[in-house]
């Protein structure tokens, strides 16, 4: 492996030629990916879009643009993507729910900002947050009074290169806003606790604007929480519940279970009966790492993996597992959620 | 009876960039060319690995959907193989006396890694045998170049080459994230742009040494009659007592070195900083680092190494107390900062300048690859073990228990070190005689 020896001269020149050739592959392939894979086409806003205009399923499309689908809720459901209408909007996370929408988009740099805005029935930035992390899970109260989200954040923790995840929560009406979560007074099956490695991620909120679900970790064990906002208590209600999503009439949660240790399909989709606390799996049998959205009161959609690398498609499933089974609602799309026409 | 350095300096003179110990007026003596060469390659490779580093999360979750909880527990098992395979690298140069090959082969599987990472796609185990192969390219190169570094030049600059080295070493550091996020940029996150970009710096940085680092033919010339060197003749190094106080106090040392993780979180949760600022904080102590790395190392060489080593360690007491003070707001990172890019630059360098020296020059990458080990092992074993009393008795109590214990193992660190290797008189040192 080692060079003949040659004079110094010709060791510079044969270096500087190295060089040139791998800075013109750095920049030709950074100018082509900028050029051939840049900012998404369409950013311009259909005009009057709004969220009572067009209801129906808004999802993330390519590149994290924000479009609206016209949804039919008859028979299996099904979305219509050709005439899904552009928002203008670039998130890597969005849900609307009522008369307001969150996106989180984040905004690589040394120090990693992400902003969480917070929009009206108009699609109008009316707060912003701007946070530390990398988007995880967005989430608006049925009512759009209550927005909550959770971030990655690294650094966080003992060892350097681990992850943990940060939630906050902001109450668009009285402008109140948790930028971390975890200062809630916690009962781990019925006792306080108090541990530095508490974590809580996946907020879904109940019809009422204070009561909200989430999954709280600590000691490598997940549990679902009960919170209140008022009084800013949680208490846990069970083991292995992650990225709860409470449905419209409020009497289920659905949630991805870890059936496997490891990190190869550890999750499974269930719904929780909140009235008997018995859960069933869906018929889903892939691995979801989503916080599902309920289309209705008996439909669940959720991201999968697509085909290309990094792209997912949504995909819905009937809670009902003895119903049909998952079927492919949108294919290039994320952050599915369901805005009802009138609601 | 067998002299370590000085006579077996390299001395050949053939190569006139790296003329060792050439005086210049002022009467400091230039550094060899391969001090720089090696400093130039760690600069460049580490913009190519420090890109990566800064991008992966967000590539991770935005770019594939992952959660990067998956990749966290991986960690521990990263740490244990590298261990191991540094100690194989040191070894192996040893063995075959080819520092620079093995030294270039870790450069060079880290700098494939980077493709590696890019044909991986959402494939986690493939991401993850890119990941650890990169971390094994790293372990295996450590000790090598290291010792190729105090090979090259005159023992009495060592502390100086190794200064210079790490100032260049940490400046590629703090150069690669803002190389991968003006990449990400200018392509609006195509990150498989800031991989390609990565691997050309990587590439670079292999070609720069073998252009430009002598390899075998200027290498440590085995004394004659003296066998190469096999695992046990390195574990016998354990027999030389100079090195084994050294790498004693090291490990002891490394065992009460809360790691840096912790330190920032201590910082972050007594001064409520929002975590978006996070990132900036271990740049604040990259920065005094590099100030002051060539510095304090030219300081090791004219006051004796164990100096700044033992003020190091006292530097990063000062971050444990600094922490429980009521300092608060920017004094207090400042201080924290300047004081724990302080404790780098007094140590990090220093220790191979201080334990390079003892240990004879064919089994210098072995011995240099034990030091590394036992530092990196006793702080291995110091985060896991911090954690643990952090999450049962909680921070401040964590705090005091790890001032306590570095207080402690101060004192035995200034009793184990010896006082010996003065740059004036440079001790011979006393090989067991192979049996």
């Amino acid at each position: 492996m080692t060079l003949p020896p040659l004079s110094l001269r010709a060791r510079i020149i044969a270096l500087t030629a190295a060089t040139a050739v791998l800075a013109t592959v750095a920049v030709g392939y950074t100018v082509a990916a900028a050029d051939g894979d840049g900012r998404s086409p369409e950013s311009v806003a259909a005009p009057g879009l709004t969220l009572d205009s067009a209801p129906g399923l808004y999802h993330a499309a390519r590149k994290g643009n924000v479009r609206s689908a016209p949804y039919s809720s008859s028979g299996t459901g099904a979305a219509d993507g050709a005439r899904s209408r552009n928002t203008g909007l670039s998130c890597d996370r969005f849900y609307a729910s009522g008369r307001s929408a969150v996106c989180i988009a984040s905004h690589p740099g040394i120090s990693q900002k992400t902003k969480v805005n917070v929009l009206d029935r108009e699609l109008n930035t009316r707060k912003t947050v701007v946070v530390g992390g990398i988007p995880n899970r967005a989430r608006v109260s049925p009512s759009g009074r209550m927005v909550a989200w959770t971030l990655f954040v690294s650094g966080d923790s003992y060892a350097s290169s681990s992850f943990s995840t940060r939630s906050g929560i902001l109450d668009t009406r009285t402008g109140y806003l948790v930028k971390n979560v975890e200062t809630l007074q916690l009962y781990l099956e019925g006792r306080r606790y108090h541990a530095p490695d508490v974590n809580y991620w996946g907020i879904t909120f109940a019809d009422d604007d204070n009561r909200f679900y989430a999954t709280v970790a600590t000691k490598g064990k997940t549990y679902l929480v009960e919170g209140d906002i008022t009084t800013w208590k949680a208490r846990t209600l069970r083991r292995n519940v992650e990225c709860p999503s409470l449905s419209p009439d409020g009497t289920r949660i659905a949630f991805k279970k870890r059936v496997r240790e490891g990190a190869k399909n550890p999750w499974r989709l269930h719904v929780l009966d909140l009235g008997t606390m018995r859960e069933t799996p869906v018929a889903e049998t892939r691995s979801v790492d989503d916080q599902a959205a309920w289309l209705d009161d008996s439909t669940l959609a959720y991201a999968l993996p697509g085909r290309a690398k990094g792209t997912s498609d949504i995909w819905t499933v009937p809670v009902d597992a003895s119903a049909a089974g998952p079927r492919l609602l949108l294919s290039d799309a994320s952050s599915p959620s369901m805005v009802v026409a009138g609601g | 009876m067998y002299l370590a350095v000085g006579r077996t300096r390299p001395s050949d003179g053939t190569a006139p960039d790296r003329t060792p110990s050439a005086v210049r007026p002022g009467g400091r003596r230039r550094l060899t060319g391969t001090v720089v060469a090696l400093g130039t390659v760690s600069l460049v490779t580490d913009i190519s690995s420090e890109m990566v580093t800064a991008v992966l999360p967000l590539y991770l979750v935005l770019g594939l959907g992952l959660s990067p909880l998956q990749f966290g527990f991986l960690d521990g098992l990263y740490n244990g193989v590298t261990a191991f395979v540094r100690l194989a690298g040191g070894h192996a140069a040893d063995r075959w006396q080819r520092h620079k090959l093995v030294a270039g082969s870790g450069y060079a599987l880290s700098a494939v890694c980077k493709l590696g990472l890019l044909l991986a796609g959402g494939s986690t185990p493939a991401l993850s045998a890119a990941l650890a192969a990169d971390r094994v390219g790293k372990g295996v190169r450590t000790a090598p170049r290291d010792a190729l570094i105090s090979l090259s030049c005159d023992e009495r600059d060592l502390g100086r080459a190794f200064g210079v080295h790490r100032a260049m070493d940490t400046t590629g550091a703090m150069l690669g994230p803002l190389v991968a996020f003006a990449v990400l940029w200018a392509t609006v996150d195509a990150y498989d742009a800031v991989f390609v970009v990565s691997f050309c710096f990587g590439l670079l940085g292999v070609l720069i040494l073998f252009a430009f680092v002598p390899g075998r033919e200027a290498g440590p010339a085995r004394p004659p009659g003296r066998a190469a060197a096999t695992l046990r003749e390195t574990l016998r190094l354990f027999r030389v007592p100079a090195f084994r106080r050294i790498l004693l106090a090291a490990t002891a040392l490394g065992l009460v070195g809360v790691g840096d993780g912790f330190l920032y979180l201590v910082l972050q949760k007594r001064l409520a900083l929002d975590v978006e600022y996070f990132p900036l904080l271990p740049l604040g102590s990259a920065a005094v680092y590099l100030l002051l790395a060539v510095p304090l190392g030219r300081a090791a060489d004219r006051i004796g190494r164990r100096i700044p080593y033992l003020l190091g360690h006292v530097a990063l007491l000062g971050v444990y107390v600094a922490l429980f003070s009521p300092v608060a707001g920017w004094p207090l990172t400042i201080l924290v900062l300047v004081l724990h890019g302080t404790f780098y630059a007094a140590t990090d360098g220093v220790l191979m300048a201080l334990g390079g020296p003892v240990v004879p020059s064919d089994r210098r990458a072995g011995g240099m690859a034990l030091l590394q080990t036992g530092q990196s092992l006793g702080r291995l074993f110091a985060s896991v073990g911090f954690g643990a009393v952090w999450t049962l008795w909680g921070m401040d109590n964590a705090l005091v228990l790890a001032a306590a214990a570095l207080g402690a193992v101060l004192v035995l660190a200034c009793v184990l070190l010896p006082a010996a290797p003065t740059p004036a008189a440079p001790a011979p040192v006393t090989a067991p005689e192979p049996s």
